[in-house]
């Protein structure tokens, strides 16, 4: 017997899963959204798109190479994910520089700071989105009017200061279509203007089990409760849940960022407590905040709260005593 | 809706096709045997042979060492050689009889036939004895003495007795082969064993990815009811005694209890086949099934075989071993065991024998931990397999504690589901043997 005999302690298969792949599912899962934007505000999209994901791979090597010094990882596509993350909370016209900064902020401090993929506490793509909304924030949210969009501001913006300055929701609801925000005709930033493209990318992810329903039903779930019940109290100072759901980064929020691995809890229990709170948080900005939209802060704030749910909320032992 | 266990699981590729269609084939005898005195969980048997003995088939050679042990007959007839040390499966040595094969010849009272005999009329007691002197063990692969097993402790009582056709391992199809080709004697063999127990019910569970099995056994009881066939969910690992039990009766075996403690008994249908040969033919445990299987083995079979015959004649039975790197393991390719020397013997609890060419086994790169929860879903046990690991890495064994990692059943869901390739499950058997070192110093 010539073999080479291989020893290891068991299993002796291993199953499908790849952090590769599983990335690149998220990417596959983008790509409608990225197509809707594409068609609704053009070739743009596509090119600050490329920018974002090339910036973050760059600033991502460049740290690794000659700062960390340790194992490239570069091609797990983490990094692409975030930059694709980033680009779709950007109003289409922005500056490549602020991009540029924007991804370094969301590589080099949320990310690498941490020691990289899977130690970071915050969602790196959001970290980013939110410095440059806070140093930049004419270029953030200056949106140009889409395809047949009626105004240049988001529905969300719109909706907010019309009822700040006592406009009725009907009056409202005159200048925004639901449909629109379904399909994606509405202005926004480039990756959440359709609802139904991220549904679809959602719907993927779901049945490739990269991510449970826990955290994206939670999240919708709780935003949809949220505002069912301002709505009811008073439906003409209230948006109703529909345009919720539909406006703003709900969708994006809830399927993507929100689920990020990293920065999410590791139970189902967790996750679902997790997602209540991004729901909330988010309406609570959403209705009583200065900004128009809270999804990036809610995802962000319970972000903090993950490793506190890890070490508390545990997950369903098998022969666990009943509890009294 | 199928039955199965509540918490986790994968579903892993069964790659039962190489060896399902083979029917069982009496292996031919060896020019010698090597029996090891240590097959089963607890003390070594004791030789009571001498070299230069001449031995029967089915002969005690080696008595129980204890209350938790096991007696070893020898599997041919012929000269004793030597009464020393041998060379395991894992390369470290064992103590073993070996003994050069002279003809078949069989102690007497043993029935060879294949007449089925179906009448049982024995006591209780009667058939534990019988089954503790024909050196009965699990088949399964645990290997814990059966009579040991049938022995409820006093303060509890059995209910049900749990028969394990799950084979829920992918590759393996000994127990299937024999469920389709032994029904009638198995089944007798599973109302024996409860008739030891005294119970009244008994469920046989097989996974769904054997119908003809299922049909085959269900065809065998009729309409009686003392027995039932019980399709489960092909999920893994559905044959795990705790998942089988909950599976079937929906009862969990709490944490750090036996499956006694929901009155439920499990044996596999390997050993219940063993219990008719040995209360109704006499004959004690010489010999059983085996898998020898794998995508690159050019005859994979399903083999009848004594004890004590080297795993290299197998496999050269079924077209030698392939070129280049491979993985030679014994039993599945989940909880198997990796051979460093193929000349060890098949022993009682030698399920199979798995060829892995390299590129079907070699461990992917280590990267580092995405936090994605996918061992929290497949754990079956409902630990969190991440933080164990990283805590036994560590050696922080009070924290792998409270945690619970004395639970882990080390089914290797996690490694298999991890997307970062990380080793979870070595991490978890370092660690679970701390923290259970750490609790007996603390009992004691």
């Amino acid at each position: 017997m010539e073999n080479k005999m291989i020893i290891s302690p068991a299993p002796h298969v291993h199953g499908p899963n790849k952090t590769q792949r599983l990335m690149l599912d998220v990417l596959i899962a983008l790509v409608p959204a990225l197509v809707v934007s594409t068609v609704v505000y053009g070739l743009r999209v596509l090119a600050l798109t490329l920018f974002s994901v090339c910036c973050c791979l760059l600033f991502e090597w460049f740290i690794q190479r000659y700062m960390l010094r340790g194992k490239l990882t570069i091609n797990n596509l983490s990094a692409v994910v975030t930059g694709v993350l980033l680009a779709f909370n950007l109003p289409v016209n922005i500056p490549l520089w602020m991009v540029a900064i924007g991804a370094l902020v969301a590589i080099g401090v949320a990310k690498m700071t941490f020691g990289g993929l899977g130690k970071n506490i915050f969602n790196p793509a959001l970290v980013g989105r939110v410095f440059m909304l806070i140093a930049f924030p004419v270029a953030m949210t200056t949106f140009p009017e889409a395809a047949d969009a009626i105004s240049g501001a988001t529905p969300l913006t719109m909706a907010k200061e019309a009822l700040k300055n006592g406009v009725p929701v009907a009056e409202v609801m005159q200048s925004v279509s639901i449909k629109d925000m379904f399909i994606g005709v509405e202005s926004g930033s480039i990756g959440e203007i359709s609802a139904l493209a991220l549904l679809l990318g959602g719907l993927y992810l779901l049945w490739r089990r990269v991510i449970t329903w826990h955290i994206p039903v939670a999240v919708l779930g709780s935003m949809g409760i949220f505002s069912l019940i301002t709505w009811l109290i008073a439906p003409e100072a209230y948006m109703s849940p529909l345009f919720h759901l539909m406006g703003g980064g709900a969708m994006l929020g809830a399927w993507f960022m929100a689920t990020d691995y990293v920065t999410s809890p590791m139970t189902p229990k967790g996750s679902i407590i997790f997602g209540v709170g991004v729901g909330v948080i988010t309406m609570l900005v959403r209705l009583w905040g200065a900004y128009p939209e809270g999804m990036s802060f809610a995802i962000l704030i319970m972000n903090s709260v993950v490793p506190l749910l890890d070490k508390y909320i545990l997950p369903k032992r098998f022969g666990a005593p009943a509890k009294k | 809706m199928l039955k199965t266990f509540p918490i986790g699981g994968i579903h892993p590729a069964d790659n039962k096709k190489w060896s399902a269609g083979a029917a069982i084939q009496r292996f031919a005898l060896p020019e010698s045997v090597s029996i090891p005195l240590s097959q089963h969980i607890g003390a070594p048997a004791v030789a009571c042979v001498a070299k230069g003995d001449k031995v029967l088939a089915g002969q005690v050679i080696a008595t129980a060492g204890g209350f938790v042990s096991s007696n070893i007959h020898s599997s041919v007839s012929g000269t004793v050689t030597a009464v020393d040390t041998i060379v395991g499966a894992n390369g470290l040595r064992v103590p073993a009889v070996t003994i050069k094969v002279e003809g078949d010849e069989w102690v007497e009272g043993v029935d060879l036939s294949d007449t089925l005999i179906s009448e049982c009329n024995l006591e209780p007691k009667a058939i534990v004895e019988k089954i503790a002197a024909a050196g009965i063990v699990g088949m399964g692969g645990a290997t814990f003495p059966t009579q040991v097993k049938l022995s409820v402790p006093p303060g509890k009582s059995a209910e049900y007795l749990i028969i394990n056709g799950v084979e829920c391992e992918p590759y393996l199809t000994a127990d299937y082969r024999l469920m389709l080709e032994k029904g009638e004697e198995l089944l007798v063999g599973v109302r024996i064993l409860a008739r030891a127990l005294g119970v009244k019910k008994s469920f046989v569970g097989v996974e769904n990815n054997k119908p003809d099995a299922i049909a085959r056994l269900q065809k065998l009881v009729g309409s009686a009811t003392d027995v039932e066939i019980v399709p489960l969910k092909v999920q893994y690992p559905q044959g795990g005694e705790k998942q089988l039990i909950a599976a079937v009766t929906g009862r969990q075996v709490p944490s750090g209890a036996l499956p006694i403690d929901t009155g439920c008994v499990v044996q596999n249908v390997g050993t219940a086949y063993a219990v008719y040969e040995a209360v109704q033919k006499n004959k004690p445990l010489v010999e059983r099934i085996v898998t020898v299987t794998g995508s690159a083995m050019q005859k994979p079979a399903n083999l009848l075989v004594r004890i004590g015959t080297p795993i290299s004649s197998l496999l050269a039975h079924c077209g030698g071993l392939p070129e280049g790197g491979v993985k030679v393991i014994g039993g599945g390719p989940m909880m198997g065991r990796a051979m460093s020397n193929i000349e060890a013997p098949v022993m009682k609890g030698s399920s199979g024998v798995l060829v892995l060419r390299s590129e079907e086994t070699l461990r992917g790169e280590e990267g580092d931990c995405i936090r994605c929860a996918k061992c929290v879903d497949a754990c079956p046990m409902g630990l969190e397999p991440y933080l164990l690991a990283n805590v036994s890495k560590q050696k922080m064994y009070d924290m792998a504690e409270q945690h619970f990692i004395f639970d882990c059943i080390e089914c290797g869901c996690c490694t298999y589901t991890c997307p970062s390739n990380l080793p979870l499950l070595d991490y978890l058997r370092l660690g679970k043997a701390e923290v259970m070192k750490i609790m007996r110093a603390r009992k004691a």
